[in-house]
């Protein structure tokens, strides 16, 4: 058999709380290895460009668009994809607004939700915007959305 | 919302190889040869298809595009090669290296380019193309289609007109911009049997295709299709699916997969028509609508696909939902040298509408006539005729003055309309009315199967695909109504087969709810007449004392007298051996459009569809006059649905439409260089609306029954989208004092008329 790909690099990273090693060219994207090799498939493409946000996943906690970076850059580090947001309270707020409709751009949308909870819990209307709008859904009128991230939000926002 | 749902490029597989297009670089080209071998050259690729290996037209209603360029290229992107390799990166690496050598032809871009005397011609052979469905191609022109509406008599109309304007419009070609790219897998077994996965709204019109294109019996195709990642029509066109199977073919039919990028997304696979317009309109003196007369030109690209259909559709409802009884209209099909088009979300209305609302408000101002007044005396109703002289009732119009009225008593929504200052800012409202109907085949239809299970649930099995408008749910809930069960019993998987789920023509034209609805209504009444006779030889009564609902067959007299539906599925012994029920209860049902007819070639006489539906939208801006930017504040639609069947998804369809009109409205557009290059296949150049930027929504429904259709519905999934362009254009032209015609309406476009309004 011919070897068609050049020698591969071990990376070794957290994802979704477990411990995975992977081998990849140095140019694979995180994108790809975690849809293709780790079969983590509820990471979108949507541009592999970082324009629309459908691949975004948790790094450390933070959202980042997975056709954005290198594979070897998520080395010994934590990834969170949709896939390990069972129950969150963005996918909570999401399927309760009805925050979707084809879906496809859904998975990106709960993350980088997630991302804002865990970065700004009290996040203003502001803050909000621009976080969103790094993510692009075709379906809706960002509507749902809207109100699904404030129902989401609105838990931290009460004064204690 | 958890990543489990499976779209048709989710399922990495080991042995699964990749195809990637190489494409023309010329708009318009004789190809003269095309070297592969430096390609063939790198490791990991297996084999290299050109057009001339598939030299086969494809394409409804006229055969005029090959799936790889032969001869000629007429669009830059056009596919003329497909790589199939191991991985997708080698794949892509080797289309870079395919060299061809093109002797470059004249272009035309626009459709006055395209129809000038003399122009260069993109189809020399068009009167040898095989045509199916009404289409009328004008061989040696650029034209692909014309339809022809003449009604009344235009000089005894224009004679009684105080006021007429002429208006002209230009709508540019744009992007259906689903998130998820389209994505075709393609298997050929052993046997010659061809296995299809693919990302389409139209998996049955696939296996004709397919079948038709490469001589296959259509019962060797079989079409899955996943969850679809968005649709507006872009995914009705065939075109990967095609290219798949060639690639599969070339490595012995290996399982293969094409996806797009983004960019080829946009600049190969099949795009929003556009449209340019005259409209002509005169009313008397009090504002009464008499004449009208309107050419569109409908820039299809560099292929018809359903370009033709989608021309038709202009001309059949130009006049939008107006009653004008003196009229013509010639809706023209154009090819350029630009990427070619297909079915869009409004499928041609948007487009009509922007044309002929742009008018109404010109005439309106030259009336003197409040805008949204003027709307409401001309309106159409029962007794009145549309362009192709169907006589309107009730059930087939709806009631677009109730749906007038009912926007002018929101809350938002009252009080006087005219632009007023604010500040250093202009506060203005735009209007539009629309109408459309369904543009579909006459023969168009569905059907649809429930399956009865022992534990009493329900398998309901249709071909109606389900891109995010909710189809299936609201599928199920007409099940359950008219089965009287609860609708958590009765499933339906997000998969069609087409060897398994019925047959159903495509998911477009708003039609899915109505023609598979009508299935699934047949289907359960075939059913509950099966279970009444079951349930008659077990309880001992006449079928017709019985009847059937909360999961029981039961006494009409002595309800507490039955037998649950789930121990018929299983069947039940009788004490003298005998079983009733068992093996398996299937209900059946179809549904065909119906009294539908061809137009009239010379006046387009005819009954195009089942049911118009109606609706008025309203668009609040706040414009700056210092630098011409706006923001969108409020948007309104009030639509006949005729029955809502699930509010929160009938608003979700509606809003979801407004948002994409006033992305048409407002910035989406394909900027082209001079050779024809498209410059923004990114969404970095190809501007989306994105989250911040929605203005307030108010969605009303008024309900004028269909009585053709399931509980009356009528189609609402498409029409949020259809007047927010030209309601959009209406409030910035009174905000900013000019007309703008040309859209996209992006600051720049608003101050280049403001400075120079010729």
């Amino acid at each position: 058999m011919r070897e068609p790909m050049p020698a591969a690099d071990s990376v070794e990273m957290e994802v979704n709380g477990e411990k995975r090693r992977v081998n990849v060219r140095a140019s694979s994207l995180l994108l790809h290895t975690l849809r293709n090799m780790l079969g983590l498939t509820g990471c979108k493409p949507g541009c592999e460009n970082g324009d629309c946000g459908a691949c975004t996943v948790l790094v450390e906690g933070l959202p980042m668009k997975s056709c954005l970076m290198l594979t070897a850059e998520a080395n010994g580090r934590k990834v969170t994809t949709i896939e390990g947001l069972a129950n969150s309270p963005a996918t909570y707020a999401f399927a309760k607004n009805q925050a979707f409709q084809c879906g496809y751009c859904t998975p990106g949308f709960i993350v980088n939700c997630e991302g804002l909870r865990n970065a700004y819990p009290q996040a203003d209307l502001e803050t909000v915007r621009l976080w969103l709008e790094s993510n692009i859904c075709r379906c809706t009128s960002y509507e749902e959305i809207h109100a699904a991230v404030q129902e989401m939000l609105a838990g931290y926002r009460r004064t204690p | 919302m958890t990543g489990a749902a499976k779209y048709a490029n989710d399922n990495p597989a080991p042995g699964l190889l990749h195809a990637k297009l190489a494409v023309s670089t010329h708009a318009h080209a004789r190809i003269l040869s095309i070297d592969v071998s430096e390609a063939m050259r790198i490791p990991g690729v297996l084999a290299v298809v050109t057009g001339q290996d598939y030299p086969v037209l494809t394409g409804s209603p006229l055969s005029d595009r090959p799936p790889l360029a032969l001869d000629k290229v007429r669009y830059v992107g056009e596919p003329i090669a497909l790589v199939v390799a191991e991985l997708e990166s080698i794949a892509e690496m080797a289309a870079y290296r395919i060299q061809a050598e093109y002797e470059p032809l004249p272009a035309v871009f626009t459709t006055e380019e395209a129809l000038r005397p003399g122009a260069p011609v993109l189809h020399e052979r068009m009167s040898e193309y095989e045509k199916d469905e009404e289409v009328y191609p004008e061989p040696g022109k650029n034209i692909a289609n014309r339809t022809k509406i003449r009604k009344g008599n235009m000089e005894e109309g224009w004679s009684q007109c105080r006021h007429i304007v002429e208006v002209h419009i230009h709508m540019p070609q744009s992007d259906h911009a689903s998130m998820e790219v389209r994505s075709s897998t393609a298997e050929i077994k052993p046997d010659g049997k061809v296995f299809l996965r693919t990302a389409s709204q139209s998996p049955y019109a696939v296996r004709g295709a397919v079948s038709q294109a490469f001589r296959l019996p259509l019962h060797h195709v079989f079409v899955h299709t996943p969850l679809v990642g968005g649709g507006y029509g872009g995914k009705a066109a065939i075109q990967l699916e095609f290219l798949a199977y060639m690639a599969s073919r070339s490595v012995g039919g290996r399982r293969v997969r094409i996806t797009n990028s983004r960019e080829k997304d946009m600049m190969s696979s099949p795009v929003h028509i556009g449209l340019d317009s005259t409209v002509k309109l005169g009313c008397t003196a009090d504002g009464r609508l008499m004449a009208a007369d309107i050419e569109h030109r409908y820039n299809c690209g560099a292929y018809a696909d359903r370009g033709p259909i989608m021309s038709r559709a202009g001309a059949v409802d130009c006049t939008g939902p107006y009653r004008i009884d003196n009229m013509r209209c010639d809706s023209l099909c154009v090819y350029t040298n630009h990427p070619y088009c297909t079915s869009f979300r409004g499928f041609a209305h948007s487009e009509l509408t922007f044309a002929m609302e742009r008018a109404m408000d010109s005439l309106a101002k030259e009336a003197g006539l409040d805008p949204l007044e003027f709307r409401f005396r001309n309106a159409i109703g029962p007794g009145d005729t549309t362009p192709t002289q169907t006589l309107l009732t009730r059930s087939t119009v709806g009631d677009l003055p109730k749906c007038i009225a009912k926007l002018m008593s929101l809350k938002n929504w009252q009080g006087s309309s005219s632009p007023h200052k604010d500040g250093p800012v202009v506060k203005a409202i735009g209007y539009s009315c629309f109408w459309k109907n369904s543009s579909t085949p006459l023969n168009a239809g569905g059907g649809a199967s429930l399956v009865f299970y022992p534990d009493g649930t329900v398998n309901l099995q249709c071909g109606a695909v389900e891109i995010g408008q909710g189809t299936r749910t609201s599928l199920t809930q007409i099940a359950a109504e008219r089965l009287r069960m609860d609708v958590g019993l009765i499933h339906i998987s997000t998969d069609i087969d087409t060897e398994k789920d019925p047959y159903f023509w495509k998911t477009v034209a708003s039609r899915s709810t109505f023609l598979v609805g009508n299935a699934v209504l047949r289907a359960a009444d075939d059913a509950i007449e099966q279970l009444k006779r079951l349930g008659s030889l077990v309880l001992q009564g006449l079928p017709e004392d019985l009847d059937v609902g909360y999961g029981r067959v039961f006494l009409k007299a002595r309800p507490d007298i039955s037998i649950p539906i789930a121990r018929l599925a299983e069947g039940v012994a009788l004490p003298n051996g005998r079983t009733v029920g068992g093996g398996a209860i299937i209900g059946r049902g179809s549904y065909t459009m119906q009294n539908l007819t061809p137009l009239d070639p010379e006046t387009g006489r005819g009954v195009p569809g089942p049911e118009w539906t109606v609706g008025v939208q309203a668009v609040e801006v706040e414009y700056h006059p210092i630098d011409c930017t706006y923001r969108l504040l409020r948007a309104a639609t009030v639509i006949d649905a005729g029955k809502v069947i699930n509010p929160a998804l009938a608003r979700a369809q509606v809003t979801g439409g407004m948002s994409m009109g006033l992305g048409l409205g407002s910035r989406e557009t394909f900027y082209f260089d001079s050779n024809g290059v498209l410059l923004s296949p990114q969404f970095r150049s190809y501007k989306l609306i994105r989250y911040g930027e929605q203005p307030q929504y108010d969605v009303e429904f008024v309900e004028t029954p269909h009585l053709e259709a399931p509980y009356g519905l009528r189609g609402i999934g498409e029409h949020g989208i259809i007047g927010m362009p030209a309601a959009l254009a209406n409030g910035l032209s009174r905000a900013a004092g000019v007309e703008l015609n040309r859209l996209p309406l992006t600051p720049e476009r608003i101050w280049r008329t403001v400075h120079d309004p010729f």
